[in-house]
């Protein structure tokens, strides 16, 4: 196994292209060490890119927006009062992931890049509008989260692209944001199901949103019927109804040792539901402290 | 000297005192399995049969052992031939032979310089197999379709017609149930199903061996029992029993499931083939694989109650599926069942069966936690149909002294009715509950057990004692020693240490399993200091020149009595001790027997659970364990007892569960998706110790380890069914197993 640690995201895409069989980049190490570990993946070439200069950073840009170092973590994340109050279901959903001690390493891009369907800060930053940047041997381009995982354990990165920064956009005014995910524990388990919603109001009307479920298809999915549902409305009951019957309406789900079809696709409306209310309610300025179902 | 008599007042028996290996274990100095070096050591890897059922065509081991590093490879070859009985079961399960029975069989091994080599070489032995029809539940292996997994397995036991996976049969009771049923106002008849739960301890199996061609050996190892690892490796490798010295490592948690061996006599054999020490190490994936779980269950059973809650007959007919291998618990499952009611009709039946899994292994009072499910539950729906309180009815059925047992006996002394009545007065009993919660109760058995047990007290110049005992210490059975050594001798507790002594340095003992070692091992350690004191009064009555039996102990002293009391001071202990060489020679004391008067064990769970009706997730928001433990000699370890099975229980009724695919292959091999609560799933545990004194023990000793298991699965499906609305009949009662029952009942 050969191992790198490069200075520059064009050196690091320079040392993937050449690279012989498998490949992995290396920010928190959190999927690749323990699949390394568990004998389930050996690469041969390892490129550690913590040492690249910026990727630790969260910077709010002046329009508002944020950019996010592709080695930022999760406690970073949580710990950062601003970026927290501007998108309180990104940065809870990236807290779900793993033991406190994992969050002392686990960042976004790694989430989204080890491409498992239930990974629980994707969702989450799909209904924010999430993009990356995507840097390979021609340079970079701007990418949404949603168009980076093609199936499980699969993205759409060439040989030689890799993620170089998160871009979160500017939260704006009257606005709210939300993850619940379902787990048959309290902590340190993985999502059977993962519902984001994110909103805009103007007075008590839903003027924007964007809905996006997790664990219930080969990808994450972005769910313009569920938006629909509520988009217009003050959240009503049955607004609520039609929204939980556009999620459950758009899960594509398996039965595996998680859970069954017909669980993902109940529980799947009724997180959308619950979801959509605390986004309401923060978009509405009240302070909501999330939690998974 | 009248040390004979059950003693009441207790000076250090039921303090608390700090734990002796708490430094150790909290500074990282204790030594478990995987803890042990030696110069030279080889590392090994197992490999594992991919298939749940196969024949084992040909092994090719040449790659593997080509490659630089490797200095062994075994195979079934290499072990002892022409064995019967558990240990043919015993090595056919730590190495297949001409068949893999199970996902995670081990069909060879390897040694090598690093365990990074180990690893890839395992990989380069090849096995080619022949894949086998396969089953995996209990009721499909009892079908007449079902493949046959080992011809010829079945015993004597097992009625004419069955299908040969059946191999062993259990029936007892007592009266006449058909009677019983028609005398009955309510007769419920239900089934219930459970899956497969792991002990979960958290150190894997692990040791280190060295095995020379002289046919004398050392092994190291995390183990409940290493007289039983050390008869078990010595058979199953051909040498001679005692040629094989086994240390028990500090051992990370067992529960039962290291009462068995997996690697060691695989380490051994590498060890003798590489004239090396080998060292392995188990992942969490072989340990949920190939090592012992509980069996899975599917369970009949039928009631008669009056109106007033008398319980007139009652019939249970339990299957177990023990792995590939005889021995699921099926008698205890069958004769714990029916035991906290005294009845005087009661039938209960067992099936022991085998599937293409892994050979069970005891966990926790192995098969009564299921029996108490299927049994308490129907109770309960009788007590919701008859609209009676659930404790009330369990009083008026309740055995109690002189009540002819379910499974035969008469009981002596028992603590249930206690342990029922204060569970009435518990204010855990009469809290209200909340919107969506519902409470469940159960009752809980379990027989207890005495066992080989061998103790050696020595006394050093200082007058402080060093304590062996043979029965490693998995629930602070050290600290336990320890009080009740100090409490006979009369000395401070901090001046006594306990050690677990290895195979070649005290007699033979028993297995730490069957909540024996707190009475036994403690009984034994009594009479070991009983003899030394004797010794020691015989040296005092010798210095003073008085006859023996007029020198009495007191309080760590001997004391002149009767004609002679008052003549002279008395003699402390460490004044005997500091010229005892000059007296007669070292003092010690020892005992050896195999006690009998164990004591069986009730318990009393209340649980309060909360059901997410959209969801069918479950939380538990209270909990309270009520336990008779005779006389709790460490009241800390004792709760910790208590509270350690309710959480266990927990797991098991909620979300644990063994996961097979359609290809038999286990589907949840890691702690991610093989769900064990975490400590933020958990209620503070509640507990309250009852204490009816075992006339068979000196102090009035009950084990206490294994009852707090049995009431849980049985006390949060009342609770969870109660909670939800609908009767819950299979565990885990996991979200989508609730979900969908909400959904059904509409």
């Amino acid at each position: 196994m050969n191992y790198h640690s490069p200075a520059s995201f064009a050196e690091a895409s320079a040392l993937a292209e050449n690279a012989d069989g498998v490949t992995r980049f290396l920010a928190g190490g959190t999927d690749v060490l323990v699949q390394l570990r568990a004998d389930i993946v050996t690469p041969d070439t390892l490129i550690d890119i913590k040492k690249i200069d910026g990727v630790s950073d969260i910077t709010q840009n002046d329009d508002g927006s944020w950019t996010l170092g592709v080695a930022v973590t999760g406690a970073e994340m949580t710990e950062h009062a601003s970026l927290s109050r501007d998108w309180p279901g990104v940065v809870e959903a990236m807290d779900l992931v793993g033991s406190t001690q994992v969050q002392g390493r686990a960042t976004l891009t790694g989430n989204l890049c080890n491409g498992s369907p239930a990974a629980d800060s994707v969702p989450a930053m799909v209904a924010a509008g999430v993009t990356v940047t995507v840097t390979g041997a021609d340079g970079s381009r701007e990418v949404a989260v949603g168009d980076i995982p093609t199936g499980p354990g699969r993205t759409s990165l060439a040989k030689g692209e890799l993620v170089s920064a998160v871009n979160i956009p500017a939260r704006g005014d009257n606005a709210g944001d939300a993850y619940l995910r379902f787990i048959p524990r309290t902590e340190m388990d993985i999502a059977v199901v993962g519902v984001a919603v994110s909103l805009r109001l103007d007075g008590d009307t839903v003027t924007e949103a964007r809905v996006s479920l997790g664990a219930v298809a080969p990808t994450v999915l972005l769910v313009q019927e569920c938006a629909d549902a509520i988009i217009g409305s003050t959240l009503d009951d049955a607004a609520l109804d039609a929204l939980a019957a556009a999620a459950s309406a758009a899960c594509n789900p398996i039965t595996d040792k998680r859970g069954t079809v017909e669980f993902r696709t109940d529980v799947a409306g009724v997180l959308a539901k619950r979801a959509a209310k605390i986004a309401y309610a923060r978009a509405k300025g009240e302070t909501v402290k999330g939690d998974h179902a | 000297m009248a040390l004979d008599d059950r003693k009441s007042d207790f000076t250090f028996v039921g303090t608390r005192p700090d734990r002796p290996d708490g430094l150790d274990k909290v500074t990282g100095r204790a030594k478990f399995g995987a803890d042990a070096v030696a110069p030279g050591m080889l590392f090994g890897a197992i490999v594992r049969s991919p298939h749940a059922h196969a024949r084992i065509v040909k092994i090719d081991t040449s790659k593997a052992e080509a490659m630089k590093g490797v200095k062994a490879v075994v195979t079934r070859a290499d072990f002892a031939t022409g064995l019967t009985g558990e240990f043919w079961n015993v090595q056919e399960n730590v190495m297949a032979g001409d068949t893999a029975l199970y996902d995670g069989h081990a069909v060879a091994a390897v040694a090598a310089t690093s365990a990074l080599d180990a690893r890839d070489a395992a990989k380069l032995i090849e096995v080619e197999y022949e894949v086998l029809p396969h089953v995996t539940d209990v009721d499909k292996a009892m079908a007449a379709d079902a493949p046959v997994i080992r011809d010829g397995t079945a015993d004597g036991s097992v009625p004419e017609g069955m299908h040969p996976n059946v191999v062993r049969y259990h029936e007892s009771g007592h009266g006449d149930v058909a009677a019983g049923f028609a005398e009955a106002d309510l007769v419920i008849e239900d089934s219930f199903k459970t899956e497969a739960t792991h002990q979960g301890y958290i150190e894997p199996h692990a040791c280190l061996a060295s095995l020379g061609a002289d046919g004398k050996g050392e092994l190291w190892c995390t183990t409940q029992g290493h007289w039983y690892a050390q008869k078990h490796c010595a058979a199953l490798l051909g040498i001679e029993t005692s040629q094989l010295r086994v240390t028990a490592s500090e051992i990370g948690g067992g529960f039962g499931g290291k009462t068995t061996v997996f690697i060691e006599p695989v380490a051994l054999a590498l060890s003798r083939k590489a004239n090396r020490p080998v060292k392995l190490v188990m992942s969490r994936s072989e340990v949920l694989r190939a090592t012992g779980p509980t069996s899975s269950t599917s369970m009949d059973v039928k009631i008669g109650m009056k109106k007033d809650g008398t319980i007139t007959a009652a019939e249970g007919v339990f299957r177990l599926q023990g792995g590939a291998f005889p021995g699921a618990p099926m008698e205890f499952t069958a004769m714990c069942a029916f035991a906290p009611y005294a009845l005087e009709n009661v039938r209960q039946v067992g099936y022991d069966v085998i599937a293409n899994r892994p050979k069970q292994a005891a966990y926790r009072a192995p098969g009564s936690p299921m029996a108490a499910f299927a049994v308490e539950s129907v109770i309960d729906l009788l007590c919701q149909e008859l609209d009676l309180d659930p404790v009330e009815v369990r009083l008026k059925n309740a055995s109690k002294k002189g009540t002819k047992a379910s499974y035969g006996p008469r009981f002596d002394d028992i603590g249930l009715v206690e342990c029922l009545e204060a569970a009435r007065d518990h204010p855990h009993y009469s809290a209200p509950l909340e919107q969506g919660q519902g409470r469940g109760i159960s009752c809980g058995f379990w027989f207890n057990h005495g066992g080989e047990t061998s103790v050696s007290l020595a006394l050093s110049e200082d007058g402080t004692v060093q304590v062996s005992v043979g029965t490693p210490d998995i629930g602070g059975s050290r600290a336990s020693m320890a009080l009740m050594a100090s409490e006979t001798l009369g000395i401070p507790y901090e001046n006594i240490r306990v050690t677990i002594a290895d195979t070649a340095t005290l007699g033979y003992n028993d297995v730490s399993h069957g909540s024996r070692v707190t009475y036994a091992s403690g009984l034994a350690t009594i009479k070991a200091a009983q003899a030394a004191i004797a010794e020691m009064c015989k040296r005092a009555a010798a210095k003073w020149g008085i006859p023996e039996d007029a020198v009495k102990w007191e309080d760590g002293c001997a004391v002149p009595s009767g004609p002679n009391a008052g003549d002279f001071e008395p003699l402390a202990m460490a004044d005997i001790t500091a010229d005892m060489g000059a007296t007669g020679g070292p003092i010690s004391g020892h005992f050896e027997a195999t006690p009998e008067g164990a004591g069986v064990s009730f318990g009393v769970h209340i649980v309060d659970a909360q059901v997410d009706p959209e969801t069918g997730k479950t939380s538990i928001p209270r909990y309270t364990v009520i336990q008779d433990a005779g006389k709790a000699v460490h009241p800390a370890y004792v709760e910790g007892q208590f509270q350690g099975g309710a959480a266990q229980g927990i797991g098991w009724a909620l979300n644990e569960e063994y996961i097979y695919g359609e290809d038999g292959r286990l589907q949840n091999a890691v702690f991610l998706d093989y769900r064990i609560p975490v400590a933020s799933d958990l209620p503070m545990i509640d507990t309250v110790i009852v204490e009816v004194p075992n006339p068979g023990h000196p102090y009035g000793v009950r084990g206490v380890g294994e009852t707090g298991i049995v009431p849980p699965l049985a006390a949060i499906a009342n609770a969870v069914s109660r909670a939800a609305g609908v009767r819950m009949h299979e565990l885990p009662m996991s979200p989508p197993r609730i979900l969908a029952a909400l959904k059904a009942d509409g």
